[in-house]
């Protein structure tokens, strides 16, 4: 809808899917990173008995902005025996990968980056971008610490996917499709329809989805929360350890690049979550613009949703963050193949012998 | 020469550029970088193809699994940087046959192939009918591959524990 309304005003397919593509960085991932940043430190911050950053801003709302500023006029140092190429190409791969994620997200029903049929499966396939991107970084750095986090992460990730992409299997079972549109379109009506609470089909197979469908939900979640290298999966960049893990070696703006990927890959996750399991972008108790009959809120009402519910899951994130401990590598790995891994497969047989009966 | 022309030489001059550099480059790791942009190029002219689903296995298996692992093996090796790479020209006339063989092969392929014609501008999603196909026609082969592809793994494994 969008798009049609940037073809009318620009009268060219090309400018106008420039523009639209362009749309979610700067309306969405940029302020989110913004917000993000800002919420992860008073997050922290209050979870420690502190009052984090107060000085900047209402709260220290204006914080981030002040730091982005202080990173731009910063010297952009390149170690003398790093990869020069390699080296400034790296954080451009990584901000790639996550970006392109943004392409299938749909954040509202009159807004999706492009509407693929493979939206879910385009989004697995980008992030392999992403894993190139982070051992790019880590071998151009030529530093012991970078190469190891790098190492790290993309061993994780890779894990990590296949947990992932089991449980993104069983709904492609259920549901026998992979565009999120339309997935985020049949869960729609109340939160009973969500994926979560069995999908929108009434029956007995509605109950006996409702188990699965947690533990399924419990796998993503776990998994996802790897992919993203966040706390309790945090060992890539665990600063004990490996200073900073692959970005150790970056300043200025390139370091801010890798930062705006991280956040941006939280936000991703949590859409993904958000639009498989919990609705995507309909509302839980459906939308003042059909109680009034103003239709031309809806959207704006689906938007609302869908980023407060993607960024409930990112401050879970958060929340993990600060309560769990680091993982070890071998319980690390022990956790995704000999737990999650026999889980998935498990549910993902069961769920498919549920389908076929 | 409309977009759609210009967009197909853009992701062919990749392919064909990054793989050139795949070969002639005296750097491992770059070679290993030059092949992301390879197979990145290949995924787009699949999808100007119309063919989405292998675009984004393309993706999945060759970049997200096949050049992670190559990259893997190269960073994990001990002195990269100062590994010899020899690029010299050895066995021309045995090399020129087989290369001349493998052209003579392709060539004759794709002029004896029955080309379809599709209008390229009007795409129809293929994963379902590939799905299809894959279930009813092929369901032999596909499950032989299924097999294979065990075998492989199950070899791979036993190997490791050794």
């Amino acid at each position: 809808m969008i798009y049609d309304f940037l073809f009318k005003i620009t009268d060219s397919n090309i400018i106008a899917s420039i523009i639209q593509s362009l749309l979610p960085l700067f309306i969405f991932i940029l302020p989110f990173a913004l917000f993000a940043v800002w919420l992860e430190r008073k997050v922290s911050a209050h979870m420690q008995d502190r009052l984090g950053p107060m000085r900047v801003g209402y709260h220290g709302a204006l914080q981030t902005i002040a730091d982005i500023l202080k990173l731009v006029q910063k010297e952009d140092i390149i170690p003398n025996e790093a990869d020069k190429p390699l080296f400034n190409i790296a954080p451009v791969l990584v901000f790639i990968g996550s970006y392109a994620v943004f392409a299938a997200i749909p954040f509202s029903g009159a807004f999706i980056g492009s509407n693929i049929d493979l939206g879910i499966i385009f989004i697995i396939a980008a992030s392999g971008f992403v894993v190139a991107g982070i051992l790019m970084a880590g071998w151009a750095s030529n530093n012991k610490y970078s190469l190891l986090g790098a190492m790290r992460s993309a061993a994780q990730i890779i894990s990590y996917e296949i947990p992932t992409v089991l449980v993104v299997l069983t709904i492609i079972m259920i549901t026998g499709t992979t565009n999120l549109q339309t997935l985020s379109e049949m869960q729609t009506g109340h939160f009973w329809n969500w994926m979560i609470l069995g999908g929108p089909k009434f029956g007995i197979a509605k109950f006996i989805f409702i188990p699965f469908m947690i533990i399924n939900f419990i796998i993503i979640y776990i998994s996802t929360l790897a992919e993203v290298n966040r706390t309790p999966f945090d060992i890539p960049e665990a600063e004990s350890e490996l200073v900073s893990g692959y970005h150790t070696e970056y300043s200025g703006m390139k370091f801010a690049m890798f930062f705006l990927a991280e956040y941006a890959n939280m936000f991703a996750v949590s859409a993904i979550v958000t639009a498989l399991f919990f609705g995507g972008y309909q509302s839980p108790v459906g939308y003042v613009g059909n109680l009034f009959g103003i239709h031309w809120l809806i959207p704006i009402e689906q938007f609302f949703w869908f980023t407060a519910k993607g960024i409930f899951f990112v401050f879970v994130q958060m929340w993990l963050r600060w309560t769990l401990p680091r993982l070890r590598v071998d319980q690390l790995m022990t956790a995704c193949w000999k737990y999650l891994i026999p889980i998935a497969f498990v549910n993902l047989i069961i769920i498919g012998l549920i389908t076929v009966l | 020469m409309n977009v759609y022309d210009l967009i197909f030489y853009l992701f062919a001059a990749i392919t064909i550029l990054s793989a050139f550099f795949v070969v002639t480059t005296r750097n491992i790791v770059y070679s290993a970088y030059y092949l992301l942009f390879t197979f990145f190029g290949v995924a787009g002219i699949y999808v100007l193809l119309g063919a989405d689903f292998i675009a984004m296995v393309q993706l999945i298996v060759y970049v997200g699994g096949i050049l992670i692992l190559l990259l893997f093996g190269v960073m994990l090796t001990n002195k990269i940087t100062n590994v010899d790479i020899k690029s010299g020209t050895i066995h021309t006339v045995p090399a020129t046959i087989g290369v001349a063989l493998f052209a003579g092969i392709i060539l004759a392929s794709m002029w004896n192939t029955n080309w379809k014609n599709v209008n390229s501008d009007m795409q129809v999603a293929s994963t379902q009918h590939l799905g299809f196909l894959l279930i009813h026609q092929y369901a032999l082969v596909f499950e032989l591959l299924g097999i294979l592809l065990l075998i492989a793994l199950i070899g791979a494994a036993s190997m490791a524990r050794k």
